[in-house]
């Protein structure tokens, strides 16, 4: 378990609010949240479908606006007005989605996913080998062979494959944030493990602050340092991952980790 | 020892690609289960835990073909008949199922109450339409779902709510066995709580008589159903109790999918997920040995050259290895499993 009480602000947010709809109509989807995610700190946002998780990870992206409050990136106020800046920005904030299977462009080849991402670090002109040698690296990093891979469709490969070679993009772009929206929840059980366990690598390895956001509190028990737990657009409770899963005080919380089935204890059904 | 709601014997069957090629995605499956048991059914994606499902109800329509074995559901084969009759007379009231993402084929301009009819009148023309709401009603009351939910359109339920309904409607006749294929996978864990509490309810109150549960999530087999079998690019690689295949697996398939299990529990955090390397092999030239051989660290030269047999223990367990009870142990042992 890590400390990250010293460790330096990465990505912070005051009062951040997303409004949706006028009038009668106007609701909260995200409702003044406050929250900060250090260097190198494995963050999980944890609630049900229609807490507010992906309005707020598309908040931190840049991708819709912020109606209130204001994100802080790397100890500076976040400044993406303009095309060009938001471009510099998401060299800083990478993203995974759920779905790997949308994630791609089918008409186009693997080669032509990492070599964008190579053009997008700015190493756009160098020779061909040297790009070979760098996609080499980034896939063996994911444990794919790119060998394999070049010259092939993203609609060949597995869910699993392609939600790894979406990790292999990240290794090549090296962003201070990853933020991971579901990305275990459309593959099976078994290649899970293996992507959860990628993840905790980026984070060792080049010290990235991830932020997991996940429906199962199990899975962000295994690998988060901080875990938040969202409830109608607020935060409910927020702590180390041990404090908050194994001695929860909020009733929402009970509630979620009284829902996940479990093997060392009976799981109650009765309370639903 | 129950009546045996459902046995199937060296069931095999394949798909022609547009090539001409086969893949025999359910592979010498045999299976049985008594009155009152539900069976699990674990593996990873593109094993053959759906077509498998599919073979089971008689679903064969091109590319699917049946190619030999017997299912026998109550008493009754149904191996041979053509899919049009199975679908006639044996689906819905001797064996439902549940495809993956069921709540999405709901049609969004029916009320729901439609196809309760239309599920009944399948079977029967002559039931009245005020007898079926009266027996929709009852049933749904039983099942803890409002009767409101009779009368309105799938737009207006939520997932959780749409997936109850469709099990609530595929069980309406009461039948002998109900296939359920990932029915929760899609759902958040809240509402997949109520669709297993669901389930169970349709076993104690015995609307159905046996289930088959299909799911790549470990933890809820081991919730849900008595026994689990694990299916490996279309064979049974191991079946035994949901407890025994837990805490105790034999082949070392299962022991790598048991690894990867991922709990909210004390102590899962310092535990290392054991994630297996590579990928299942192509089921259109599949190797001649152990399927398993080239992902498994225990393999030898001969689990690639020969077939490998199922092994029976006394106590109703098998595995498909080589190595024997002892020698797993063994195995196992020496490595701190």
């Amino acid at each position: 378990m890590r400390d990250f009480n010293n460790a330096k602000p990465c990505l912070t947010g005051k009062g951040v609010t997303k409004t949706f709809g006028f009038g009668d109509k106007k609701m909260n989807a995200v409702d003044h949240v406050d929250f900060n995610f250090h260097e190198g700190e494995f963050v999980s946002i944890v609630g049900e479908s229609g807490s507010g998780k992906t309005t707020l990870s598309k908040m931190l992206l840049g991708l819709i606006s912020v109606t209130e409050g204001q994100i802080d990136f790397q100890g500076k106020p976040r400044d993406i007005s303009t095309n060009a800046k938001k471009k510099e920005y998401w060299k800083g904030i990478q993203a995974i989605f759920q779905d790997p299977f949308a994630s791609y462009n089918m008409f186009y080849k693997i080669d032509s996913v990492l070599l964008d991402c190579l053009k997008m670090r700015g190493d756009g002109s160098l020779p061909y080998e040297k790009k070979f040698e760098l996609m080499t690296e980034a896939c063996s990093f994911v444990n794919l062979k790119f060998a394999e891979l070049t010259n092939k469709y993203p609609f060949e490969l597995s869910g699993g494959q392609m939600q790894r070679l979406m990790i292999a993009r990240i290794f090549l772009l090296k962003p201070k944030i990853l933020l991971a929206d579901e990305p275990t929840s459309m593959i099976d059980a078994c290649s899970r493990a293996t992507i959860l366990d990628m993840l905790l690598k980026l984070r060792d390895e080049i010290n990235m602050t991830i932020i997991f956001i996940t429906h199962d509190i199990g899975l962000a028990y295994y690998v988060s340092d901080t875990v938040y737990i969202m409830e109608h657009g607020k935060f409910v409770e927020y702590g180390p991952a041990d404090k908050v899963i194994l001695n929860p005080q909020a009733p929402y919380t009970k509630r979620l980790i009284n829902d996940v089935p479990k093997i060392y204890e009976e799981w109650d059904l009765t309370t639903v | 020892m129950g009546k045996v709601m459902l046995e199937v014997n060296n069931l095999k069957t394949k798909y022609v690609t547009r090539f001409k090629e086969d893949v025999y995605a359910v592979d010498n499956v045999s299976l049985k289960i008594e009155e009152g048991k539900s069976l699990g059914v674990a593996g990873e994606s593109g094993c053959g835990k759906s077509t498998l499902a599919l073979s089971l109800i008689g679903y064969y329509f091109p590319p699917l073909h049946y190619m030999s074995g017997e299912i026998i559901i109550d008493g009754k084969n149904i191996s041979g008949m053509k899919p049009d009759d199975v679908r006639k007379n044996i689906l819905g009231n001797e064996v439902a199922y549940i495809p993956q993402a069921a709540m999405n084929a709901l049609n969004p301009t029916q009320k729901i109450i439609r196809f309760v009819e239309d599920v009944i009148h399948a079977h029967d023309k002559s039931v009245s339409k005020k007898d079926i709401y009266d027996m929709a009603r009852e049933r749904f009351a039983i099942l803890g779902l409002p009767e409101m939910v009779l009368q309105k359109h799938a737009v207006e339920l939520s997932g959780g709510m749409k997936q109850r309904t469709v099990i609530a409607i595929s069980t309406i006749l009461s039948p002998k066995v109900l296939i359920a294929d990932e029915p929760s996978s899609a759902l958040d864990v809240t509402s997949q709580k109520m669709v297993i509490k669901m389930m169970r309810e349709l076993m104690e109150k015995g609307f159905i008589k046996s289930m088959i549960f299909i799911t790549h999530e470990l933890p809820l087999l081991y919730n849900v159903t008595d026994d689990i079998m694990v299916m490996y690019a279309g064979q049974i690689v191991e079946h035994g109790t949901a407890k025994e295949m837990v805490f105790d697996p034999l082949h070392p398939y299962s022991k790598g999918l048991m690894g990867s299990i991922i709990v909210p529990e004390e102590g899962v955090r310092d535990r290392k997920l054991t994630a297996i390397p590579g990928t299942p092999p192509n089921l259109k030239h599949p190797p001649e040995g152990c399927r398993f051989a080239d992902r498994c660290k225990y393999a030898t030269p001969t689990c690639r050259a020969m077939e490998i047999s199922n092994i029976e223990l006394p106590n109703g367990r098998s595995y498909r290895c080589l190595m024997s009870e002892r020698k797993v142990r063994e195995v196992y042992a020496s490595e701190g499993l």
